[in-house]
């Protein structure tokens, strides 16, 4: 069983209370410390976890998530004046992605709010941030609380998640809409009164659902989980498969794609969120919120560079490559962020920072990548186009109510 | 060796320190004939490890190691003679209500540790060390380089400025501020603009006061915490390490290094004059009366020490005299060495806990911190002292016999100079009592293991190791003696007012800590004085 006697200086990294299912599982032994928890990288191996995204359903741990429950009579005109979104359009039983930045108009980090009663909010994001959190809440009259190791999290994602959760018993789930959230009760089988809250969101840009209950539940809705989606090919996956899923759906993942403006050490390596392609998540016109100044006048220059969906020819994925705009590679101009072979698409794909006047879609670009070719190194300077993003975005993740399959 | 007397040196160093014995290496790489001279029959200044009591290596005065310069052991190819730097983890402030807080090099172990006292101030850790990690981006290029001189035209001075400026607005706008109210604010002032929790304050402001006398709550002290900071071993920014057989390993490297180069040494030989000729340093006279010529002299004392001990004031400016006379370089500190007859139990440290052999503190809050320089401005030692404790014989298996453990405590506050009288060897033992009470109310078995205490005060520090007052950065880091202040404004550039005559000091930019900066500036002026590429 879970192991907490052990102390912080023996045992950093904390176990999730799916941990014991997961270790179970694992056939590869292969953890990765996240966010303060241990967590799954591979549990077998990551085509076939991937597939199992994009073709039946799958099970991730995202308990380490960090969580924080804002709750207060200002609580909404906190959240805008934190947010660069209009948080005063969430309706009670909605989620919104959204991301927030300091007075620089850096971008600090994005995550998800749920807006779970009239003055009760949650945010999710990658990363802690309560102090950034407690200064801003200065003069507003509210509660916020870390509520991380109080909530444990599974995400259900793929084309099957629907029926998997309708064959576990929660009656209704099909009317769910994409980024709303309800309650259930637990399956009978169960022996808990609590409720499990489910909202329709997801990191994989696939149909998807994320389970968020008490830890004492979690164990028991992995098994349920488990026996209903026994025939739909459910599989629990690490963070590797996820994160192809996410390079296709083109999210962006903080200390991967960004460093937020709040960490870094060198001038000039912050992002804005127009800078990361996310200026639709910014809304100038909603009254004043944090860094509304400086992003004014960088839409108003326009941005010096911005994050860009790339395919790549070749198979090999080019992560970190530097990308320049002549084959000979004298002059850089940016470089790539995250990158994979997309087993969907059969593309290789990545995402980069790419200087303007190269950011426009169909702009040809030089990525340099390195091939081992045997522990022989061969440098190779391979074309590279400026692509719409996201890779893949199936009309099953909207179909509301989603098919079985 | 070159017996003196008969031939000329082309240089004489007065002081094997860690910085003079950089410059002299340096000097004999370029193929200048060196000679170092050292008053005590040991060299080493205050890197040294001797044997006081059978079986034990003390690292008598400096006792831990960061910030000595990579380049310097890289290019000085001290490994190959020797010196070993080994980083240590974390360390631990035992508090007075049995409680504790360590720091740990675990990422997560650390928050999860400081979140037992605040969990915000967990988070802005993050932002605390984001902000220490650019003031060390600042200043890092800084340290081996020799401060310009704001008010010359010279072409050098004024690329050298340029540089500067251009660094310092590489910073951005904000961090320009911040720079600026960082160098000149208080640690305390500092400190609050992060944290709530006393604990977490108290164990960070340690490193403030080191060496300084000056408190918590003193202007400037901030600058001192980065200065603790701006080291690093292999990379890990920050980190203190042991050197492998004390602090004198450093030294012992540097000595092997120099000789290789064709360098010599004379130990036990005491310096008593510089001689000035037609304005110009032209050799030493020792206290024996024996005359050494040289075509430069280097001095590693500090500037007091060189120019109001060593050299006639009617050789110097007036006002340079005088601006050395002002020179803040006050006592604050202690040390005491001791050896164990086992590893002492601190309660309050869990079992297991690797702070156990990182840095360990008592003091619990900035007001006992506070309250503590109180003391020495009275004129007496702290009642209740801040100690930096270590007990490097749990890594270092070359210190002590199996089983038996060496004791490093820094001590401060301890005065030069006491209210009620002279330092005498009763007034010794008795501020080495307070310290050995302290420690004691934290470990009940520690008064029954002690074998042997080395008790240094200022005083002492001051007549055997030669630091006036016994200041052990040869003249406090605060702003108005930093940079191109460092240590009297206009010589700055390690050139004294005499001719041939140079700094290479703690006393000169950019400071103590055994950095060895000093020692590698001052020859990179010598040389270039000398028409010789550096």
């Amino acid at each position: 069983m879970l192991t907490e006697s052990e102390p912080h200086y023996r045992q950093p990294l904390l176990k999730t209370p799916f941990h014991e299912r997961a270790r179970a599982l694992s056939q590869v032994d292969s953890f990765i410390p996240w966010a303060g928890y241990t967590t799954v990288d591979v549990f077998s191996f990551v085509e076939q976890e991937y597939f199992a995204i994009r073709n039946a359903s799958t099970l991730y741990d995202l308990t380490p998530m960090v969580k924080y429950r804002i709750d207060g009579r200002d609580a909404l005109r906190y959240l805008n004046r934190l947010m660069t979104r209009d948080i005063g359009k969430l309706k009670v039983g909605r989620v919104a992605y959204s991301v927030w930045c300091n007075d620089a108009g850096h971008l600090i980090d994005d995550g998800t709010v749920f807006r779970l009663g009239d003055t009760e909010y949650r945010l999710c994001t990658g990363e802690r941030q309560l102090d950034w959190l407690l200064d801003s809440a200065l003069g507003f009259d509210l509660q916020i609380d870390e509520v991380t190791e109080e909530t444990a999290a599974l995400a259900v994602q793929g084309p099957t998640s629907c029926a998997v959760l309708k064959n576990m018993g929660l009656g209704g789930i099909e009317r769910l809409k994409p980024f709303e959230l309800a309650h259930f009760a637990l399956p009978a089988a169960i022996a808990s009164d609590a409720q499990i809250m489910v909202s329709r969101t997801g990191f994989t840009g696939d149909l998807g659902y994320e389970l968020w209950m008490r830890p004492e539940d979690a164990e028991a809705v992995w098994d349920a989980l488990m026996e209903a989606g026994r025939y739909c090919a459910i599989r629990p996956i690490g963070s590797r498969a996820l994160n192809m899923a996410r390079i296709e759906a083109g999210f962006v993942l903080p200390n991967v794609d960004f460093v937020s403006g709040e960490r870094t050490l060198r001038a000039g390596t912050e992002r804005s969120p127009i800078e990361l392609g996310l200026g639709w998540l910014v809304d100038l016109n909603k009254g004043h919120f944090t860094g509304r100044r400086a992003l004014l006048e960088e839409q108003r220059r326009g941005p010096r560079r911005q994050l860009v969906g790339l395919d790549i020819e070749g198979n090999k994925p080019a992560h970190n490559a530097l990308l320049y705009a002549d084959k000979a590679g004298r002059r850089q101009i940016g470089s790539v962020s995250s990158a994979t072979w997309s087993p969907t698409c059969k593309r290789n794909i990545a995402l980069a920072m790419v200087d303007v006047p190269y950011i426009e879609t169909g702009s040809t670009l030089w990525a340099e990548i390195y091939l081992n070719r045997e522990l022989v190194w061969e440098r190779r300077m391979a074309r590279t186009h400026v692509v719409e993003r996201p890779f893949f975005a199936p009309e099953r993740r909207r179909l509301s109510p989603p098919a079985d399959y | 060796m070159v017996s003196g007397g008969s031939g000329r040196h082309d240089a004489i160093i007065v002081g094997a320190g860690h910085n003079g014995l950089v410059a002299a290496c340096y000097l004999a790489r370029a193929g200048l004939d060196v000679l170092v001279l050292e008053r005590n029959p040991y060299i080493g200044g205050a890197a040294v490890s001797r044997r006081l009591y059978d079986g034990f290596t003390y690292s008598n005065c400096s006792y831990v190691c960061s910030l000595l310069r990579t380049e310097i052991i890289r290019e000085l190819n001290l490994p190959g003679y020797g010196l070993q730097i080994i980083p240590y983890e974390g360390g631990c402030t035992m508090m007075r209500d049995g409680g504790h807080l360590a720091l740990y090099h675990n990422h997560d172990a650390l928050r999860r540790e400081i979140a037992r006292h605040s969990r915000r101030d967990a988070e802005s850790y993050e932002r605390y060390l984001r902000d220490m990690l650019r003031q060390c981006r600042f200043i890092k290029p800084l340290l081996l380089r020799e401060p310009p001189d704001p008010t010359s035209f010279k072409p050098r001075d004024i690329r050298e400025l340029l540089y500067l400026g251009k660094h310092f607005h590489r910073l951005g706008e904000q961090r320009m501020y911040d720079t600026v109210r960082f160098w000149t604010m208080s640690c305390a002032d500092f400190l609050d603009e992060y944290f709530e929790s006393e604990i977490v304050k108290a164990h960070l402001a340690g490193s403030s006061i080191i060496g300084t006398a000056l408190g918590p709550r003193s202007p400037g002290t901030a600058y001192v915490l980065l200065h603790h900071y701006m080291g690093n071993i292999d990379g890990a920014v920050g980190a203190w390490g042991f050197a492998r057989g004390g602090m004198g390993a450093v030294t012992q490297a540097l000595a092997a290094s120099f000789q290789a180069s064709g360098g010599s040494i004379r130990s036990g030989a005491p310096v008593e004059r510089i001689l000035v000729r037609n304005g110009r340093a032209c050799g030493v006279v020792l206290e024996s009366g024996e005359e050494l010529l040289a075509r430069i002299v280097v001095s590693n004392l500090d500037v007091r020490r060189t120019f109001l001990d060593i050299m006639n004031a009617n050789d110097l400016p007036e006002e340079f005299v005088s601006q050395v006379r002002n020179f803040k370089i006050r006592g604050s500190s202690g040390k005491l060495n001791i050896a164990l007859d086992g590893l002492p139990h601190f309660p309050a440290i869990p079992h297991g806990s690797p702070s156990i052999r990182g840095d360990l503190h008592v003091t619990d809050s900035i007001e006992m911190l506070e309250r503590a320089y109180d003391d020495w401005k009275e004129g007496r030692w702290s009642r209740a002292p801040y100690i930096d404790m270590l007990m490097p014989s749990q890594i270092d298996p070359t210190l002590t016999p199996a089983g038996k453990h060496y004791m490093s405590v820094f001590v401060q506050y301890c005065p030069y100079k006491l209210a009620d009288g002279e330092w005498d060897a009763a007034r010794r033992q008795a501020f080495g009592r307070t310290v050995i009470d302290t420690i004691a109310e934290h470990s009940p078995d520690f008064k029954d293991l002690i074998l042997h205490a080395e008790i240094r005060t200022p005083w002492d520090l001051e007549n055997e190791v030669g630091l006036t007052e016994g200041n052990i950065f040869q003249g406090e880091l605060t702003f108005d003696q930093l940079l191109f202040n460092r240590p009297i404004p206009g010589y700055a550039q390690y050139r004294a007012p005499v001719r041939g005559m140079y700094m290479c000091g703690s006393s000169t930019h950019p400071g103590g800590g055994v950095m060895g900066a000093p020692g590698a500036n001052a020859a990179g002026a010598i040389l270039r004085d000398l028409g010789r590429a550096h």
